[in-house]
């Protein structure tokens, strides 16, 4: 399936800052589900920085704005063909090994309750296990925009019941670690017209390493795994490791933001803009 | 009872390389020592050396102890020191870039994929990347004791920041003041090369990207550090500019310093700042000690940072007891100089023995430093021990035991005139395109009657380290 | 260098300065304290706290002026910025900060001043205000003495003479200020005999008295203080000397760096403004008036200063 990516992400700094620094994740990764057509990140008035690919195996950009500055913005433009995969990960060359994915951050810290949903999903197959634990995961916060926020850790999200794709990912890594298996947090995009939810479109899922397969994919958020709808950029132990977007900005002001993605085939994007 | 180890007097004799040292003690009259002592310690008031080693903490303004007897090494015995170090400094290294890379040593199962990778210490944001020269750990701090004429042992092995080498070289600065008949009639060893050695080492793992002399700086916390009087002594030595992280900043894909001039560019940074602090945009978010955006221009080869972040996985009293095994993997040879035997606490059959041994181990935590959370057997109380003894069943794995070491003494001046003491010894290797190690260290001294703790926070003090020349 | 390296030594300087003002102040007071006066002698206090810059913060802390609280004030108490024992910790520690672009010498002078001030502070009950303000000086002189004997002519050199320029100049105008202004607001007391009395005191203070005489000669008067104060270029603490000195320091930094910045066209303007005035210009503009605008002046040059050196946003 083609996609085409159109995200603007707008920083608006009152007063001006002496400088932003930023660290992107915001190519698609190279593996078998995906394949680039054109891609292109510019960021105004920005000087690229150095550029790697890092243990995980994704594309880092780093930037630099000079000040004074009061506004920045970060528009990633592109077509990548996408394949269903099933969810599975096939192709992608990484260094980190699949135990470095154990790790708790505050974020993905399993409480008692978190325990006991991981524990009440408890399957021998672990590919099974695995499966159970995303649907557990999807049961139990229901998808709830503007009930959590940035830093909500997956014990609160639990806790609330409610709770975005971000809460689910952090739930689910909560619970895989728990059970053993390296969990990682993925960020994305989505092309999800047919639910009508364009604020997805920036999107997030889990990704676990089973015994026997690899890592899959698993969007409890959507109960299902991730397919030709979803572009894979970038992982990390939790939200804050894996954002697309890391930026530090010099001067301490404060700072506003808006963001808009779209993700569809490039006939229906270019009928919905005329 | 145990018997110690003195490196002075061999049963009734004074052995070898204390000869010369020993006519000069037995000739010194107590008036001009404990003048010379207090001159000494006016001295270090008034340079202002005034910092905690090993980052131990305290008082900022508190002064170490200097006991003014050397302690002498002959010519062969610090041979076999330097090739123990040496080796075990390159096998740390070697197991970095393994880590970091595909993971050999794991692969063939010589060390648990656990130990490494869920090490607190291991760094994901490096993994993948070979550091210029393929060096992580630039300066590596050996702890060694010993116990007889030919035994030594490493304690510990430092491959972040070790700190201390300013009390070496300020140590030998002051008996070379107080004493130069001394040096005339031994021949000893300079030390004071070693910031020149430090500043080629880290000049010479510059990045890919630099292609000049590279500009090297010394990264420090801040004035409020216990160790900011060693650094600004280093980049005083060395020659460099001592910066602290609002002094540098990213742009473009190198790191800069603020100069009167404007920017300039920075290619080596020696810094004395924990891997947590270094970038709030890769590591702390809280940070306000590092640099935005540093790990970036780091991966991407525009700097090279010393010690590599991510050192610290091959220090950790855990990997320790691999370490022989990293020689033997990495090296095809066999360890110059054994570690202490040690038992891990996380194996059910050493926990076994370690709780039924107590009285007579030590035991320490496996992320502990400065001598806190250490039992000491032979030197506690029953309540002390079993205190320790739940704390350990808690938690095994945070725990390991060695046995009490018969750690070696060497005379030190003490208020009733001259008495044998327990020593340690850290040496400074460097490790860049070649490795380098100064002969010397620092001698830390347990100044406390029969104490086995050299710590300066708990009564420790330093003492000059001679190699006599051949 | 580095930027903050230069901020640092410029601070030293500007701190010791200021130490040393601080205890001609409270010379000043002790012999204010010691004549009659016009306004009664509470006034007098008044008026010195207004010179260090100050005296809301000590109103703050102890109300209305009283001899002993304002020598403790200005001489050892941490909670005035301007005491001469804030100013000597603050230079010391910048000068810990920045002990490699320093000499021995120069770390010696400071680190003993700040030794020696703990000791005063630990019987500071049984400290004579004389000994006080005679052990400030000596301390300043030591500092400003090893840096000309055992510094290296380079940047940093140039940078603490500025903050020492910057500063001097500063307090010369302040010490004036409080003179003509506070002491004697009424116009009837300009020219008494009693007014003659207090400029001598000032000259004293700034250690200036002789010198003047030897200058001069005869009768004290204003028009003669201003010129000495202001215009001539001799004294020492003038003005003129001041900003000639910044000038001076400025255009070497300029020749050191191949580089001009916004800081040499400002102390230029700034010199020029007094080079251009006599002391006739200065009495019809009103010597309040004239000192407020240099102090004013002077403290935007030490923003360019700082801006185009200092910050390290170049």
């Amino acid at each position: 399936m083609l996609l085409k990516v159109d995200h603007v992400t707008r920083y608006h700094y009152a007063p001006a800052v002496r400088g932003v620094v930023q660290s992107h994740r915001l190519t698609p990764s190279r593996y078998d589900g995906q394949k680039v057509i054109s891609w292109e990140v510019t960021v105004t008035g920005g000087e690229k920085g150095g550029a790697f690919r890092d243990g995980a195996g994704d594309w880092v950009q780093a930037w630099t704005v000079k000040g004074p500055v009061e506004e920045i913005e970060v528009r990633v433009q592109g077509v990548v063909e996408t394949t269903d995969m099933a969810g599975m990960l096939k192709g992608h060359r990484e260094t980190v090994p699949p135990e470095a994915w154990l790790r708790d951050t505050p974020a993905t810290e399993a409480d008692e309750a978190l325990r006991a949903l991981a524990d009440s999903a408890r399957h021998d197959e672990p590919l099974s296990y695995v499966h159970a634990l995303a649907f557990a995961v999807a049961g139990a916060i229901a998808y709830k925009p503007g009930s959590t926020h940035e830093h909500t850790t997956a014990a609160e999200a639990l806790a609330l019941g409610e709770g975005v794709c971000q809460d689910h990912a952090h739930a689910l890594l909560a619970c895989a670690r728990h059970a053993g298996f390296p969990a990682r947090y993925v960020s994305g995009y989505l092309f999800a017209a047919e639910d009508g939810t364009p604020h997805e479109a920036a999107h997030a899922w889990a990704e676990v390493h089973v015994p026997g397969y690899g890592w899959i994919g698993f969007d409890p958020a959507n109960r299902c795994c991730p397919d030709e709808r979803y572009i894979r950029l970038g992982a990390g132990l939790d939200a804050r490791e894996a954002a697309p977007i890391r930026g530090i900005a010099r001067g301490g002001a404060a700072e506003r933001l808006d963001v808009s993605v779209s993700v569809a085939p490039p006939v229906a994007a270019q009928s919905q803009s005329q | 009872m145990t018997t110690y180890f003195n490196e002075m007097f061999d049963g009734k004799s004074v052995r070898d390389p204390y000869a010369r040292l020993g006519d000069w003690m037995a000739t010194m009259p107590a008036d001009r020592r404990l003048e010379k002592q207090a001159e000494a310690e006016a001295l270090f008031r008034r340079i202002g050396i005034t910092f905690a080693v090993y980052g131990e903490g305290g008082d900022p303004d508190r002064l170490i102890p200097f006991d003014m007897f050397p302690r002498v090494f002959t010519n062969h015995e610090w041979g076999k020191l330097e090739r123990g170090i040496k080796q075990r400094a390159r096998a740390l290294n070697a197991f970095l870039v393994d880590v970091y890379g595909r993971a050999e040593i794991v692969r063939a199962g010589r060390i648990p994929a656990r130990l490494v990778f869920q090490n607190e210490a291991y760094e994901r944001a490096v993994a993948g990347f070979v550091p210029p020269k393929g060096v992580y750990s630039h300066i590596v701090g050996i702890d060694i004791v010993r116990t007889g004429p030919t035994d030594f042992f490493v304690l510990e092995d430092n491959c972040r920041t070790p700190s201390g080498v300013s009390y070496m070289l300020e140590s030998r600065e002051m008996i070379m003041r107080m004493f130069p008949e001394l040096f005339r009639e031994n021949r000893i060893e300079p030390v004071d090369r070693y910031p020149e050695a430090l500043r080629r080492t880290l000049a010479s793992v510059a990045p890919a990207k630099c292609d000049r002399d590279p500009t090297v700086v010394i990264l420090t916390p801040g004035h409020f550090n216990s160790a900011y009087y060693e650094h600004s002594f280093l980049a005083d030595l060395m020659g460099v500019e001592l910066v602290e992280g609002a002094d540098l900043f990213v742009e473009g894909g190198f790191v800069w310093m603020r100069t009167t001039e404007g920017p300039k560019r920075v290619d080596v940074i020696y810094r004395r700042l924990d891997d947590a602090f270094i970038d709030p945009l890769c590591f702390r978010p809280d940070s306000m000690l590092g640099v935005p955006g540093l790990m970036d221009v780091y991966r991407s080869g525009g700097v090279t940072i010393c010690s590599a972040p991510g050192a610290g996985v091959a220090d950790d009293k855990a990997i320790y007891t691999y370490v022989p095994e990293m020689v033997r993997f990495y090296l095809g040879e066999e360890p110059i100089i054994p570690n202490v035997p040690t038992w891990k606490c996380g194996n059910a059959d050493d926990l076994g023995h370690v709780l039924s041994n107590l009285k007579d181990l030590v035991v320490k935590e496996v992320h502990g430093s400065g001598g806190y959370g250490m039992l000491v057997g032979p030197k506690s109380t029953k309540a002390q021990i079993e205190e320790f003894r739940e704390r350990i069943k808690a938690d095994p794995a945070n725990y390991i035991a060695q046995p009490t070491l018969a750690l070696s003494t060497t005379p030190t001046f003490v208020e009733e005139g001259i008495a044998p003491r327990h020593v340690d010894l850290r040496p400074y290797c460097l490790v860049g395109e070649r490795i380098e190690l100064v002969p010397g260290g620092l001698t830390r001294v347990a100044l406390r009657e029969g104490s086995l703790v050299v710590n300066s926070s708990q009564g420790g003090g330093v003492k000059d380290t001679w190699v006599l020349a051949e | 260098m580095l930027s903050r390296t230069a901020d640092n030594l410029y601070w030293i300087a500007r701190y010791m300065e200021r130490a040393e003002t601080a205890a001609r102040l409270l010379e000043v007071g002790a012999r204010i304290a010691l004549l009659p006066s016009a306004q009664g002698y509470r006034n007098d206090w008044d008026s010195l706290l207004r010179a260090s810059g100050n005296a809301a913060g000590y109103a703050a802390k102890y109300g209305a002026p009283a001899e002993k609280a304002i020598e403790s004030w200005l001489f050892f108490d941490r909670d005035n910025p301007n005491s001469v024992a804030s100013c000597i910790t603050a230079a010391r520690e910048n000068g810990r900060i920045v002990r490699t672009a320093l000499t021995g010498q120069v770390w010696d002078a400071l680190n003993t001043a700040f030794q020696e001030l703990r000791q005063l502070e630990a019987r500071r009950a049984s400290c004579e205000l004389s000994r006080l303000t005679d052990w400030t000086m000596k301390q300043a002189a030591m500092v400003r003495g090893s840096i000309d004997a055992t510094l290296l002519r380079n940047d940093g050199f140039n940078f603490l003479n500025i903050g020492y320029y910057l500063e001097r100049g500063d307090s010369t105008a302040r010490l004036m200020d409080v003179k003509y202004y506070v002491l004697l607001p009424q116009l009837e007391y300009v020219g008494s005999g009693l007014d003659n009395d207090q400029w001598s005191m000032l000259l004293r203070a700034l250690g200036a008295h002789r010198a003047f005489h030897w200058a001069y000669g005869g009768e004290i008067t204003a028009a003669k203080i201003a010129h000495f104060l202001i215009l001539n270029p001799q004294s020492p603490r003038a003005l003129i000397t001041c900003v000639a000195g910044m000038a001076n320091h400025l255009g070497r930094l300029a020749k050191y760096y191949g580089r001009e910045t916004p800081a040499q066209p400002a102390v230029q303007d700034l010199l020029k403004m007094i080079e251009t005035a006599t002391v006739e210009t200065i009495f019809d503009e009103g010597l309040h008036e004239f000192l407020t605008r240099f102090v004013g002046e002077a403290a935007r040059l030490g923003a360019v200063i700082h801006d185009s050196y200092l910050s390290g946003d170049m």
